[in-house]
């Protein structure tokens, strides 16, 4: 899986893995000969050991079961059982999980010589959950092929993710890093966003990736100058006109695009003309990526998608036709495309319909704020209410002129049902693990 | 402020914020003919519960919904004993 090339590696924090050493080398000892053909769940502490243990695991093992960052031992218990998986990777420095799975090999740094070479047998499928938030997560089956098939390798690229690469968005860029490019540095989950963009600065990283509520914590931090990246991509969220304004403003010289992607139906499309929204052109079934709009909402067929669900009881992945229903809602205006939030997400205010995404992209077009969050607050009168919290640009006054100068912008724009009723002002905004802004509820 | 006093100062500050025109308020006033609308009422209850710490709209279960401004101030009152 790892492509050939002098100096390249994958840094975190904390550890760097020299890419060219996987010849020679691996995390997993003598114990990767008995994980041969087996489904491996792999439960690790850090985005490093995971790196290290995929490349050591896929074409060896049948099936590599990607267990999320900070999953406790209720949902490794819950992964390993909807997987059947017969094997575990845990982390070398830490007490191995309370799971009754026999054979499992410890991963550990730095690389140890390999006694013999990998035995790469299998087409590995990659189990991964999904992200979705209610109920148990659902996992997804790939393969390096679907994992692969939305871009080429290119030399010379060094690229850097907010993202865990445990989840799709960063294992995408984990990828590209060991199919191709030059380098990659990871985020650590104990490092705040300053520390991050200082240590990118340093590694004079050229192309990165993170969600539209990690790249507003760029916008608000002091070191958002420490980087000069080429190619400033936004994705796993509705990357709205304000933040990819905010984006092209503060680095000129850089591409700032968005892209569409989920666990299940993989990269559809990529943005690159600087505004929210995809041209309604992209709506086709020819080529690789086939898109189509059912009752408002996007499904994707493509050669990246995920090939089904896993589990006894599954359900279907894709329809008839081969589409992969996405839950995302859309709407046209005029020529374009705009995304107006999950299907599930939508606020009923006495039988008219709103998407929190919706009133917060017009609360981000207010000069004074940063970033929102829009929810639904219960009311006895008409079942509920739009609420919504703004986090302020620095020197905006968080005081009633400035919520009633932002309450007025969004009223010019919004029907008044759409508008907050209540506003308040936060530090900052609960994102989820995965770098989303978290929606309760 | 008295319940009638904040009542009375909500209703009027919701009609403000929502560009809608009141009918002069007095308690023989049926709500339906104020000038508020659905979304005021909702936008009323909610600001009410904010300021005086209770929603007799939803903690009430009797059903006997207030019909005028006079019932709804005594609607008020009577979840604040």
């Amino acid at each position: 899986m790892v492509a050939s090339g002098r100096g390249r590696r994958v840094a975190t924090r904390d550890f760097t893995l020299e890419l060219d050493r996987f010849a020679v080398a691996g995390s997993l000892g003598d114990g990767l000969a008995r994980l041969e053909g087996r489904s491996v769940l792999l439960a690790v502490g850090d985005m490093a050991k995971a790196a290290a243990a995929l490349i050591d695991l896929d074409g060896v093992a049948r099936q590599i079961v990607l267990c999320p960052p900070g999953a406790g031992a209720d949902a490794l218990i819950a992964l390993a059982r909807a997987s059947a998986a017969d094997a575990l990777v845990y982390d070398g420095d830490a007490p191995a999980p309370e799971i009754d799975i026999v054979t499992r090999v410890a991963c550990r740094l730095p690389l140890a010589p390999l006694v013999a070479p990998r035995a790469v047998r299998f087409v590995t499928e990659w189990a991964m959950p999904t992200s979705g938030t209610s109920g148990p997560p659902k996992l997804v089956a790939h393969t390096l092929a679907t994992l692969t098939a939305a871009f080429r390798p290119v030399a010379g690229q060094r690229w850097a993710t907010f993202y865990d690469v445990r989840r799709y968005g960063g294992l995408q860029i984990l990828l590209r890093a060991l199919t191709g490019s030059e380098s990659l540095t990871l985020s650590d989950p104990r490092e705040g966003v300053d520390a991050f963009l200082v240590r990118l600065g340093q590694a004079g990283v050229t192309h990165i990736s993170g969600t539209p509520s990690h790249w507003r914590k760029v916008l608000m931090s002091g070191e958002a100058r420490r980087i000069a990246p080429q190619r400033v991509r936004l994705s796993g969220e509705i990357a709205d006109d304000a933040v990819i304004a905010g984006l092209r403003a503060l680095y000129p010289n850089a591409q700032v695009e968005h892209a569409y992607a989920s666990t299940e139906a993989g990269v559809a499309f990529v943005v690159s003309d600087g505004r929210a929204g995809f041209p309604s052109s992209l709506v086709r079934e020819d080529g690789d990526v086939a898109l189509r709009v059912v009752d408002d909402v996007l499904s994707v067929r493509s050669n990246r998608a995920a090939l089904r669900y896993i589990g006894a009881n599954a359900p279907a992945l894709k329809d008839a036709d081969g589409f992969v229903d996405t839950g995302d809602v859309v709407a046209l205006n005029g020529d374009r495309y705009q995304f107006f939030g999950r299907r599930g997400g939508i606020i009923n205010i006495g039988g008219a319909k709103v998407h929190p995404e919706e009133v917060e992209a017009a609360l981000n077009a207010h000069v004074a704020v940063r970033a929102s969050r829009v929810f639904a607050r219960k009311n006895p009168i008409t079942g509920a209410l739009v609420a919504a919290e703004i986090v302020l640009r620095d020197g905006a006054a968080a005081d009633e002129a400035t919520k009633r100068d932002i309450l007025a912008a969004c009223r010019a724009v919004l029907p008044a049902y759409k508008a907050p009723s209540f506003l308040s002002f936060v530090a900052e905004l609960p994102i989820t693990d995965g770098g989303k802004l978290a929606r309760r509820g | 402020m008295t319940t009638r006093l904040t009542i009375i100062a909500a209703i009027r500050d919701v009609a403000a914020e929502q560009g809608k025109t009141l009918a002069p308020l007095n308690d023989d006033l049926p709500l339906m003919e104020s000038g508020l609308d659905s979304l005021c009422f909702a936008i009323l209850v909610a600001r009410l519960e904010d300021a005086l710490g209770a929603d007799p709209f939803t903690t009430q279960g009797d059903g006997r919904l207030p019909s005028t401004v006079g019932e709804l101030i005594a609607f008020y009152d009577a979840a604040l004993v």
